[in-house]
């Protein structure tokens, strides 16, 4: 079918495209998330977000305990795109953290918790019971932290028993958010699946350092940092394609979405939603409303009128 | 080819001038440095050390930069101790700047504060009646004056100093200075820079009489571009909304004055 007649026929029957979306139970009214780790340690700033068209936010991943993470540099922005970062997952503890939210009703809040063992999760898990949080998110897949993040992903007993302990401390959805580490992602994400996961991020940064030839130095105060932003987005894409076409679970994409056409991207490699978090750095805040409308006129163009209609279709051909 | 401001630029320090024993000033070459608004600042490395958010000083030689540094922490006493010929990288420059006002003028620095107070003269009109204040602890730790003199040779203007101690100057805080000179006149518009308790109450004693004020903010910063979130006051981001505020817009933040946040990200109480 021609354009044309697209455009004829989404006329005729007056479609009227809808950005809500679905994770599993997880009902959101717009697909754009802001990713772990990026601006997320006030309300006030989740709420900006939300007004600026992201359908929820994930929160820094938060421990037991609050961290202050890494001495600056703790970012570096790479010639060519990217950025690299070893922020260090500084965050005020789940504690301080869940009184911080306490007072939401609005935001979609999605709480990344990050920890070493069960228990660390069941106790955060614990904090966040009079607060309206719409999933959690367990961060096994940062690249720059000793003992948590990637260090338990590719462990998969370990990602067994979190995931079993953290589904039974609360009947809040829980996603997995996995990277690539030594460990076969795929196999961190069946272990998940088994474990009983609501659903799957995908993926985490990318381990990577920067070097200063002038100084001679490693340029972040940490050496490794996490590579993000458009630099990983085709790895990205491929992992969220391998885990639509292999398993039967819903799929948030994340990795170096910047315009509605990576968001579509996502999508049609079997993504429900997706995060983003450099782009903001390149683009501030309006980058979700700018690519919300552009992912709209994306569905008006070809007569989709909800996001479903897109999520996998590039599997079929 | 155009920088990219995201990239760090290694450049090296060519002069260092002692303010006071406890400020210095290092000057550098580079073009888009030594171009920046009044209120934009840098992310500054210091190698092997630490990065550090610097406002960017004005330098009277073209195409030079300066950093002027108190030592307090261990990073900012790492760049306190850099000497001539050593080198740091540099990226930005990032946030909005002053809005300049033509008239009668007032501007307000404390300690380090003056960096970007002393940036603002040099785009002042020779029309502009222009008042400096400048806050310090103790005699010792007063500097810029003589600096704030000679630029403003040409305008019809008042350099005055305060001292907590009083050692030098007027004795107490400057913004018992502000108050008392926001009660006699009117200014087109007032501009402040420093402790955030200082820039709070010379806000408030400006924009309760109907002054236009700007302050431009402090936070703990790690990325400087907006990602991280560590400078966030309220729903602003210093790194990206500001550094440069209204007293309109800060009035009606519940933090500012009141809260910082910790390096873990704990608002905790002034």
């Amino acid at each position: 079918m021609n354009q044309l007649l697209y455009s004829k026929l989404s006329s005729l029957f007056k479609v009227e495209p809808s950005l809500a979306t679905s994770i599993g139970k997880i009902q959101l009214d717009k697909p754009m998330m802001l990713a772990s780790g990026i601006l997320g340690i006030s309300l006030d700033v989740f709420n900006r977000l939300y007004r600026s068209g992201a359908g929820a936010v994930v929160t820094k991943s938060l421990s037991t305990e609050p961290w202050e993470g890494y001495p600056n540099p703790t970012i570096f922005s790479v010639k060519g795109g990217g950025w690299i970062n070893a922020v260090g997952l500084s965050n005020p503890g789940a504690t301080n953290f869940a009184k911080m939210i306490e007072s939401n009703q609005t935001v979609p809040i999605v709480v990344s918790l990050v920890g070493s063992i069960p228990e660390d999760f069941e106790f955060m898990i614990k904090q966040f019971e009079n607060c309206k949080v719409t999933a959690y998110e367990l961060n096994l897949s940062c690249p720059h932290v000793a003992k948590v993040g990637l260090e338990v992903g590719d462990d998969p007993e370990l990602v067994r028993k979190i995931v079993t302990t953290s589904k039974n401390s609360t009947d809040v959805p829980i996603i997995a958010k996995v990277g690539l580490g030594t460990t076969h992602y795929l196999n961190t994400v069946s272990t998940a699946i088994d474990s009983g996961i609501d659903a799957i991020t995908a993926i985490n940064t990318v381990r990577a350092m920067a070097i200063d030839v002038e100084t001679q130095r490693p340029i972040l105060s940490n050496k490794f940092g996490g590579l993000s932003g458009t630099p990983i987005k085709p790895i990205a894409l491929r992992c969220v394609y391998e885990i639509s076409s292999k398993y039967d679970i819903p799929i948030i994409g994340c990795g170096g979405v910047s315009t509605w056409e990576d968001a579509v991207e996502f999508f049609l490699a079997g993504a429900s939603a997706i995060q983003l978090g450099s782009a903001i750095g390149d683009n501030w805040i309006d980058v979700f409303g700018e690519i919300n409308n552009g992912i709209l006129e994306y569905m008006k163009r070809k007569n989709y009128s909800s996001i479903k209609d897109m999520v996998g279709l590039a599997k079929k051909s | 080819m155009q920088r990219n401001h995201n990239h760090t630029t290694i450049v090296t320090i060519e002069k260092v001038i002692d303010e006071t024993p406890t400020v210095r000033t290092l000057v550098f070459s580079d073009d888009l440095m030594s171009n920046v608004l009044p209120g934009q600042f840098a992310m500054v490395w210091i190698p092997g050390i630490n990065e550090l958010p610097m406002s960017v000083m004005i330098s009277n030689e073209p195409g030079k930069a300066a950093f002027t540094v108190r030592k307090h922490g261990p990073a900012s006493t790492g760049l306190f101790n850099i000497k001539e010929g050593q080198q740091i990288g540099i990226r930005g420059p990032y946030g909005n700047s002053f809005d300049l006002k033509k008239g009668k003028l007032l501007l307000v620095g404390g300690g380090t504060g003056l960096v970007p107070m002393m940036r603002l003269l040099s785009f002042v009109k020779p029309t502009d009646d222009v008042t400096v204040l400048i806050g310090a602890k103790s005699k010792d730790e007063v500097f810029f004056e003589d600096f704030a003199n000679s630029m403003l040779e040409k305008n019809p203007h008042k350099v005055l100093v305060s001292t907590d101690d009083g050692s030098y100057g007027e004795k107490g805080f400057v913004t018992d200075l502000v108050e008392k000179l926001v009660n006699e006149s009117h200014y087109d518009g007032v501009y402040v820079c420093g402790p955030e308790i200082m820039m709070y109450k010379t806000v408030q004693s400006a924009h309760s009489r109907g002054m236009f004020v700007q302050a431009s903010l402090e936070r703990m910063m790690k990325c400087g571009v907006g990602i991280c979130g560590s400078c966030c006051v309220g729903e602003d981001l210093v790194c990206r909304d500001g550094t440069v505020f209204d007293g309109e817009h800060l009035s009606s933040n519940k933090e500012f004055g009141h809260f910082y946040r910790n390096k873990a990200g704990i608002l905790e109480k002034y």
